[in-house]
Formats: C-alpha cells, structure tokens, sequence
C-alpha cells in the first residue's frame, strides 16, 4: 500500500511536468494549428533562464587567500560575489540560495518575448504550409536553440540547486498514518507539484473567465468567423504564442533542481510531450493535462521492481505500450476533437 | 527504355552516370590542397550516400505518395541490419543471403505494424509508428542484449557459427562480408596528377542496387498502383465512396518502404559489418524525414540528394577543426586571421549541428519544395536567358 | 528534346575525360609497405575520434586538449609534459621515427554507427595509422572491432565495461583504463572499512552492458565481504527523473544505494537520490550511504554539492603527487588555465604509449606495435608501474578510491583520493569468468 500511495506521488510529480509541456504544445497548436517541435527548446531555455539568473547574481571578483596556493603553484584566489559588496554577507547570500524561485520573474518575461519573435519571425510565415514543413523548420529551429546553449553553457550538466529551505525530504507517510520513512518526498518536488497546479490552474481560469480567452477559445473553435467579426485574432493568437512559450519556460525553471539542466534536455522531453499530447487528444487542453498526470503515474508504476520482474523491460516501453493502446482504442485519444489532424 | 518514358528513362540515366562517376566528382580537390578537406569521394562515404539514397527513396514511397507521415522508419533499417549480421554470424559471409534475409525480416515487420498503426491517420499514425520504433529500441539497448548485442552492438566474432563456411580469414581473424570472393571493402585507386580516384566494389554493388531501387520506384510511381496512392493521399474520402478499400494499397505501400528500409540496413550491414539500436532511435527516423523533405517530397531524385546532404554535413563538416581553418585563412595577416577564424569556428567540427539547423531552417523557409525546387529556379534561370521553346521540357521529375 | 542532348553529351564528355585519364593509370600500390596507411612523406597522420556533439562533448573536448598536448609535446614543442618521466626514452621529441605528427579529428556522437563512419573517413580519407579517443564502451568496442578489421592500431579513450578487454577483445586494441572489475575490486575493501561488513546494498544499475558489467563486478566484491545484496533493479539509459526508482529504495530495508550509472544519469540519479534525503536516513540503526562505482571530475561537477563524502572509483586524478602526473597537470594547466580531466590523463597517455611503441619497434606496422605494446612495462605515467598485459591488451596498474570533497576549493578541486589501492589487488586472471568468451584473434595489418 504505501508503495504503492508513493508511485502516484511520484506519477503525479512526473505528470506535472508533462502536463505542463503538453498544456504549451496544445494551446499553440489548438490556437495557430501548428505543430511546435521547438516547443522543446522552450522548456530547455527556460531552465537555462534559471541557471543564467543564478550566475549573475552570484557574479563573483577573486580576491586572495592568504596562505595557500592553488595547483599550479600560485597564490590561491577566493571567489567573493558581488551581491555580498551589494546586499551584505547574509542577505547576499540568500538572493543567491533563492536564485531559481527569483528566476520565475526573470523568465517571464523573457519567455514571452522569445515568443512573440518566434511567431512574428517565423511561425507566422507557416501557418498555410503543410505541418510536415512547420515540423521541419521548427525542428531546425530547435537545433539551432539548443546548439547555442551548448556553445555558451557547455554540453555538461550544470547544477542549480533548490533553496535550503527546500531541501531534504518530508515524511509523508507519518502525517497519514503509516510508519516513520516509509513515504518520504522531497519538498521540492511538493512544491513542483503544487506550482504546476496553479499554473495549470491559471492558464484554464485566463481562457474561461476573461473576455481575451472567451475570443482565443471562440478563435481555435472557428477562426475565420471571429476574423469576420472584426477582431483582430492573430495579434490574440500571438500573445497566446508568447503565453505557451512562458508556460514551458515556467516548467523548464522549476525543473532544475530536479535534474541538472543541459542543453538536450528540451530533445529528452520533446518525444514524450507529443506522445502525451496525441493521447490527450490533439487540440485538447483539459486532454493534454489528463494525459500527462496519467503517464506520469503509470511509468512510475512501471518502474517497480515488482512489476519489472514480471515484465522485464516494462519501463523501457510502458509510455509507447499505453499510448499504442489508447489510441487503438480511442481513435482521437483521450478528449481529442473530431477531424483535427487527421489528412 | 526499360518500360519508362522518355523523361523518365534520361532521368534515370542521369542518375546512373552520377553513381557511376560520382568518384571523380566527389573528389573534386587535388590530395594536397588545403580543400581536400570538401572531398567526399571515399569508400565508406560513397557507400553511405547511396545506403541512404535507397531508405530515403523507399519512404518517399510511402510518404511522398500516400502522404503517411511514418515517424519510425528506422526501425527497419535497424531491424534488416540486425538480420543480416545474423546471417552473418549464422550461415557465410556472402552478402546475398544476408540482404535477402534482411529484406524479408524487415517486410514482415513492416507488415506487423502497419497493419496496426494504419488503421489511424494523420498524426495518429506517426505517433504510433513512433511509438513502435522506440519500443523496439529501447529493447534493443536492454533486455533484448542477447540477441542485439545491446549497447555495443552485433557484432561478428571469431567463434559463431557459420556453417556455410568462412569460419575466420587466411590470418585467423574474423572474415569480412564479401560476394563469391570478392571483398566488399576491395578498392583500386587511381592517381591522376594531384587527384587521387577510389573505386570501391562495396560502393558500385551498393549504387547497383540503388540503381535497381531507383528504378523499381520510377515504376511504383508510374504504375496504376502509384495512381491509387497519390489517391489515398489527394481524397481518401472520395476513394471510400467509390468503393474502394484503400487500407491494402497503403499497407502494401508501407511494406514496400519498410522493405527498402531493411534493404538500406542489410546494404549498410553488408558493408560494415555490425548493426547497433541506435539505428533505430527516434533521431534516425526523423533523419529520413529531414533527408526527403529537404530533398523534396514526391520528386524521385529528391530524397537521394536530401541523403547525400545531410551525410555529407554529417562527415565532412564535423571534421574541420579549428587548426584546419588557421590553415586556410594563413595568407591573412594574424588578427584578421584570428577574427575569420572565431568567425567561422563556431559552425564546424563540433558545431556542425548548428549549421545543419540553419540549413534546414533555410531550405523550408525559401524552398518549400526542397532541393529539387532549388535546381528548377537555377535551371529556371538558365532556361529563360536560352530559347523559350525549351520551356517545354522540364528537367525535374514530375511529382 | 534538349534535356536528352544535354545529359547524352555530358555523359559522352564524363566518359572522354574519364578514358583520358584510364590511359595513363599510375596505381598505388597498398601492398608496397605491407599495410594500412604506411605513412610515406614526413609526417605520420593519427585519428583523434572523441565525441563532440551530445551528452559527452566536454568530456570529448577535454580529450581533443590532451591530444593537442600530446602531439604538441611528442614534435618537440613546449615542455615536454610527461616525456620527462616517462621510463622509457625511445622517444626523442622529434615526432615518431622522426616523422612529424600530424592529427585529424572526428566527432563520434557517443553513437556506434556514427563513431565507425568517423573513424572509417579517418582510415579511408586521411590515411591515420592509428585511432583513438572515446567516451564510452559501446563506440569503444565498435571502434575497436573496425581497427581491427582495417588493420591499424586503437588506442581506446576513456572506456570502462569489462567487455572492452574481455569479451569484445581484438588484437589490434588496447585500454589503458582500468575497468568495471577493478572498480569493484578496489572500492570493495574501503567500502567495508568505512561502512561495515554487514551492510544490504541495493543496486540501481544502467540497463546496458557496462551497466550489467558494473553490477556485476561491485556485487561480487562486496558479496565477497559479507554484504547482501537486497535488489538490483535496471534503469532505462533515456531516463532522466530517478524518482520512482529512488522512492522504494528505504522501503526494501537497504541501508546502501549503490549507483551503477553514469554520465548524465549518473548526476540526475545522484542528484534524486540525495534530494529523497537518503543521506540523512537512518536504517538497520546504521547511516544510509550511496556509493558511485565510477566517478568522473566532469559528471561530479553536473551533479554539485551533492557527491560530497561519496565514495567511488577513478583512473587518475590530478592531484597525485608522483613525478609523471605533476609533470602533465603542469603543462596542461599551464596551456588551458584548468587541470586535466581523468579522461585528458588516459588519452595523453595513450598517445605516447603507441608513440613510444612505434619508436621501439622501429615500424608503424600494427603487428610489430602490437608485439612492441603487449607486456610492456612502464611506469612515470601517473599510476605507478604499469603492464600493458599481453593475453588481452588491458593496463595493470593502481586504481584511486576517491571521496567527494566537503570543502572544495575551485570547480575543479571536487574529489579527494581515500586510497590507491596496489595494482595486485585489482589483478585478475585473463580467463575471469566476467571477462570470458572473448579471443583476440591475430594482428591485423590490413592491405
């Protein structure tokens, strides 16, 4: 029982980050009917908006070490950050701890604004083109954002830790009645968990109760009698693009203290994000969200070993094995419109 | 000629003249120049161009004409070179059996999962082929070890089997794949002036039965079977109400692709004798995609300059490091030499991947039709300074 | 129609140029020399097959640095580095046999497929008589296999699965790494020193072959002093969140995590598994402990602050204090501002060892390098005295059980050595039952 209450903690806070990706791919692709495969690169720049952030604010001059010599022989050199002189010692220091929260309002905006060039610059020119070339450009779009990363940041992973106050782990399984350690989760990935919900949350409350959503929904459902009505969708449809992006950018963010971010990392999740938004249901926000949660718990299920031992190589292929199913089963997956994509 | 009209027959006869020479115009650059670096007339090169001409050729015959986007065409190719080492390993070292064997397997598992993946469309069914080709990687990498070799690949080694003979070379090492004697990796050169010419006989039988390929494609496209296709592909509505079923043509346009798949891996096999799972990872299906949409869909040479391209990147770009190019730009004075260098340095050897990102982000933007497009605007160009009455014959192939 | 005279007289005129030339063919001769790529000018071309693009780039690039090194110093130029400790003095600083080395690069994608064609165009194009570089056991085994069939020499990069030198052996290889065993075998005793002999370890490993040969070669040393092995349980090599992995692993009574990853799983299992707090765990009333097999300077740097006080084992490290690694980390740091990598260490080394072999033997003929390189012993090179042992081509000398570093000083200072355990405790028969099935077959010295 109480591995099984842990897989779905685990499930969920996988799915979270899912759900997030996907919820972006299918607003841009429900709005401007394209298929983003930089989306990706979005999610891996937003992770690199964290790390950026914190190297800036712990921007650092050398000042010496009295007594000691570093390998080659020199005197040694101590790193003292700038936002020490700044902010002083301890206040220095937590601005630094408390780099990627901070990074949350850094990454807006500029989430938004890679965006909004994206479009205008280039998907805008793709939306009368087959998805077979927006694929394409897109794709090479992707390689060409994640091969500048590389060149500034480095194909290593680049550690960027949570704040102290974050780390460690909380003993869940003793608030609900099981033994000490038995369900332990880290406090992070709670507060994962609990921004993707609110994000979540947000993104569906903006499109249900604002008169701009009301025109972006009415927009994806038949676009061209909302042009005739005198609206002017694609400056809409823009922002929207620049809504997704910062989504992504948002999930990329908090995901790096998780796993250390590198420049591929938007490669490692594109994959899977389509396969979670395809068994959604293409066009699909509420799909997308659901497919997300419920890959996420079933991997996690497929990774114990109980279940391996059984099925040997089950976790190898759990995601593709469902996703095959489902979408011979339900031909549009889980909530998917009729007609979309099909030809 | 050969069942084909006109067009078509000189169409095929070019590209048969481009094979057949192709290595003296692939080594355009004297040995000792500093752009020797640009020649790509070498045996394994020549080999991939023409291995990737015909899996690229066998998916624009799904893609190009029923418009069925597969996302895991790779695993074919994984799956015939698989079978092939095996036969390897199992039966001779003579290629036949192997690309036989490797044809067959990779049909059947073609059969397999198109017969499931098409009975959804559009991005339903890329996302299904997707799914299969990542399973049957991700089981090769692991649990499947036994039979793939896993992470370091199938390989030949001194103690299989073989019972057709050729247990291990005249020196006691492992015997490589050869046709009645003769070696897949036997080459001749030629020394003229400056030039050095290979002639591979593992290249000329892999552009021989890329010329067969090519030319049992012509005919796929140009057969009633084609027309059904391009059907599917216009109006599958349209063909339903008819009365036709257009699931049997398509999934036998899907085997067909899968078996030039497993051809290209048993090929790719036969010369280089290891089959590993990354054949079959996501990136090397989208890899075929990015060769034929770069090449241009539905043409038939299209596909085949998309391959040759993209390898090209793959082996010549990469391998510019940054001492290469103070070679080159020596005549400079020393900061401006820096300057160029910096300059460039990025979008080589190890940055090749971005210069193969804006190639493809170029191409799509200014040459929706892909290369193919590209030489009809230069060919274009020349026409209209020439007589307008050549206006009537187009080089390029007709979709 | 026009097209149709077009290409009849462009064919026509291909073929007139191409007879031109057939009538005047001067064939070169491969068979003159005896073998592959006999170098004829006054340089010697080698192949430097590191990976560029990928997850491994910086490790591959760190590699191409020590090669640069390597030749820089093996032509004569700057200061020497470790040809001054070296024992043997075969090697004048005049290239090798007197012929300027020359390189050429290549970038392998950590991808078998991808790591031959490279290598091929090396062998084919730029006439390399040797190959070497590499970051992983797959494209290690695979370049080896095709070195072997070409007929030149491969000197492997960093590559640490058993298979290399055990059942994936050819003649024309050779590994100065140490490998999965030997991990085992030397972190074994400190782990039992440090943690007890009773411990239950619960592996996580990677669920390809140097992920079974790690698993395989840990248990059997730990087994050995008393631990029990509680599971071991297979981790997809494309996943990147640990999580439901590390979850159940206090649940199943283990007090030890033992981590057969690396790269980049290796920084994300790590970095999970100290985010569950596993390290702040008590169990069987014994503090829970997570152990790396093999670490890497560049991957402890991925994974942070959290390696800190975790064992593992490594080849080289550049804070040795012997003669030979004080003379390489000098010359490296003093050209690129920052110490050598364990990577950098293996490939440098292995340039001047087949340097060194060729000079001894007189001729760049694989088979006489092959016969010069097998039971050579040397030492100056960073790991004490070494033998290039004969029946399967692997290197013999000390291994270092580090500890990540509680107070490191720069991004490079994040390991400390525990001990370096004598090369006889890590020596095993060539017939090991994890090394078995493999043969080296004969040198090859190609056409």
């Amino acid at each position: 029982m109480d591995a099984i209450i842990l897989q779905i903690l685990n499930g969920l806070d996988k799915g979270s980050a899912y759900a997030l990706i996907a919820l972006g791919l299918t607003l841009i692709f429900g709005t401007l009917g394209v298929v983003n495969f930089a989306h990706g690169a979005l999610f891996m720049i937003g992770a690199f908006c964290a790390v950026t952030l914190s190297r800036l604010l712990s921007l650092s001059h050398e000042v010496a070490v009295p007594g000691e010599v570093d390998f080659l022989g020199n005197p040694a050199m101590r790193d003292q950050p700038y936002a020490y002189d700044i902010f002083g010692e301890a206040w220095g220091a937590h601005i630094i701890d408390w780099a990627v929260p901070l990074s949350i309002l850094f990454a807006i905006p500029v989430m938004i604004l890679i965006g909004v060039i994206m479009e205008r610059g280039l998907i805008k020119h793709f939306y009368k083109r087959p998805h077979a070339d927006q694929i394409l450009v897109t794709f090479g779009l992707a390689i060409v954002l994640q091969e500048i990363i590389k060149y500034y940041y480095g194909a290593n992973p680049i550690p960027t830790p949570a704040p102290e106050a974050f780390t460690g782990s909380f003993d869940f399984g003793a608030l609900i009645g099981f033994e000490a350690n038995t369900i332990i989760y880290p406090y992070w990935r709670l507060v994962y968990f609990a921004f993707a919900a609110i994000v979540i949350g947000a993104v569906f409350a903006f499109l249900q109760f604002t008169t701009f959503g009301m025109v972006v929904r009415a927009g994806m459902a038949d676009r061209e009698t909302v042009g005739l009505l005198g609206i002017n969708i694609d400056k809409r449809f823009t922002i929207m693009f620049g809504l997704a992006a910062a989504v992504a950018g948002l999930a990329g963010v908090m995901y790096t203290p998780i796993n250390s971010p590198n420049y591929h990392m938007g490669m490692d999740f594109l994959v899977l994000s389509f396969v979670v938004v395809v068994v959604g249901g293409m066009g699909s926000l509420p799909g997308a969200v659901l497919a997300g949660f419920l890959l996420g718990i079933l991997e996690s299920f497929a990774s114990m070993r109980e279940v391996i031992n059984i099925i040997p190589g089950i976790n190898q292929v759990i995601i593709y094995l469902v996703a095959i199913v489902i979408l011979l089963t339900r031909p549009r997956g889980l909530m998917g419109r009729k007609g979309v994509m099909e030809d | 000629m050969f069942g084909l009209d006109k067009k078509d027959a000189s169409l095929l006869l070019v590209v048969a003249a481009l094979v057949v020479f192709a290595p003296f115009f692939l080594n355009p650059f004297p040995e000792a120049s500093g752009w020797a670096q640009f020649n790509a007339g070498y045996p394994d090169l020549m080999q991939r161009f023409v291995i990737f001409g015909i899996f690229a050729i066998g998916f624009n015959i799904l893609f190009g004409l029923t418009g069925y986007l597969s996302f895991g065409h790779a695993a074919f190719l994984g799956v015939g070179s698989y079978a092939a080492v095996w036969m390897f390993k199992l039966l001779s070292m003579n290629v036949i059996p192997a690309i036989i064997l490797a044809v067959i397997a990779a049909g059947v598992f073609a059969l397999i999962i198109g017969y499931v993946s098409l009975r959804r469309s559009g991005i339903y069914f890329s996302i299904l082929t997707l799914a299969f080709a990542q399973m049957s990687f991700a089981l090769a990498y692991s649990v499947l070890t036994p039979i793939t070799g896993g992470e370091t690949g199938l390989q030949l080694a001194l103690d299989d089997p073989r019972i057709l003979g050729g247990l291990s070379s005249s020196d006691g090492n492992i015997p490589v794949p050869g046709l009645f004697g003769l070696e897949m990796r036997d080459s001749s050169k030629l020394v003229l002036g400056g030039w050095v010419f290979t002639f591979n006989f593992g290249y000329y039988f892999s552009a021989l039965i890329m010329l067969l390929s090519f030319y049992l494609s012509i005919r796929i496209f140009r057969s009633p079977f084609g027309m059904m296709l391009r059907a599917v592909k216009s109006n599958q509505q349209r063909l339903n109400y008819t009365g036709v079923n257009p699931r049997p043509y398509t999934l036998a346009a899907f085997v067909i692709s899968g078996m030039y798949a497993g051809l290209a891996g048993g090929l790719m096999a036969s010369m280089d004798p290891l089959a590993g799972a990354e054949r079959m990872f996501w990136t090397a299906s989208g890899e075929v995609v990015l060769m034929t949409i770069l090449g241009g869909v539905g043409t038939l040479i299209g596909p085949v300059l998309g391959a040759g391209m993209i390898k090209y990147m793959e082996n010549i770009i990469s391998k510019i490091n940054s001492d290469i190019l103070h070679t080159w730009f020596a005549f400079l004075p020393d900061g401006l030499e820096d300057a160029v260098v910096a300059m460039i340095y990025p979008f080589i050897g190890k940055g090749w991947h971005l210069t193969l990102g804006i190639v493809f982000m170029l191409v799509v933007i200014f040459l929706p039709g892909g290369l193919v497009e590209g030489g009809q605007r230069l060919a274009g160009l020349f026409r209209r300074k020439k007589t307008d009455e050549s206006k009537t014959a187009t080089t390029e192939p007709a979709e | 129609m026009s097209k149709g005279n077009l290409t009849r007289r462009g064919v026509l005129k291909t073929g007139a140029v191409a007879g031109a030339g057939l009538a005047v063919p001067t064939y070169l001769s491969a068979q003159e020399s005896g073998f592959t790529n006999a170098p004829t000018g006054s340089t010697v071309t080698l192949g430097f097959n590191v990976p560029q693009s990928g997850p491994y780039a910086d490790e591959g690039a760190d590699e191409l640095r020590a090669y640069e090194l390597a030749v820089e110093h093996l032509n004569g130029e700057g200061d020497g580095g470790m040809l001054n400790t070296f024992s043997s003095k075969a090697l004048q600083g005049n290239g090798i046999l007197g012929k300027k080395v020359d390189y050429v690069t290549g970038d392998t994608q950590t991808k078998s497929d991808a790591a031959r064609a490279s290598a091929k165009s090396m062998i084919e194009k730029d006439g390399a008589v040797m190959i070497t570089g590499g970051s992983s056991s797959g494209v290690a085994v695979a370049v080896q296999a095709l070195c072997q069939e070409a007929g030149v020499i491969f000197m492997s990069g960093l590559t640490h699965s058993n298979d290399t030198t055990g059942k994936d052996r050819r003649a024309n290889g050779f590994r100065h790494f140490f490998n999965s065993y030997m991990s085992g075998a030397a972190l074994a005793p400190v782990l039992a020193a440090n943690y007890g002999t009773d411990r239950k370890a619960y592996h996580l490993t990677a669920d390809y072959n140097w992920g079974y040969t790690t698993e395989e070669a840990v248990k059997s040393s730990t087994e050995a002093l008393g631990w029990e092995t509680v599971a071991a349980v297979k981790t997809p090599l494309t996943q990147t969140d640990f999580s439901s992995y590390i979850a159940p692993v206090l649940q199943s009574g283990a007090d030890t995590l033992i981590l057969n990853h690396y790269g980049g799983n290796m920084v994300n299992s790590l970095t999970n598994a100290v985010q569950f707090g596993l390290r702040d765990k008590q169990v069987n009333g014994k503090d829970f402990q997570i152990v790396v097999p093999l670490y890497s300077r560049l991957m402890a740097k991925g994974a942070g602050a959290n390696v800190k006080g975790i064992f593992g084992s490594t080849n080289w490290h550049w804070s040795l204090q012997d003669e030979g690694s004080k003379a390489f980390v000098k010359s490296f740091g003093t050209k690129y501002g920052f110490p050598p990598s364990q990577a950098a260490h293996t490939c440098y080394v292995q340039a001047l060892l087949y340097a060194d072999a060729v000079q001894r033997a007189g001729s760049f003929e694989p088979c006489a390098v092959v016969e010069a390189l097998e039971g050579f012993e040397f030492d100056g090179m960073g790991n004490g005295p070494t033998l290039y042992r004969a029946e399967d081509h692997q290197c013999f000398k000390d291994v270092l059980v580090v500890k990540g570093k509680d107070n490191p000083s720069s991004e490079f200072d994040l390991l400390e050595i525990v001990e370096v355990t004598p090369v006889d405790q890590v020596t095993y028969a060539p017939d090991h039952p994890q090394f078995a099935g493999g043969a080296l077959g004969t040198c090859n010295n190609g056409a």
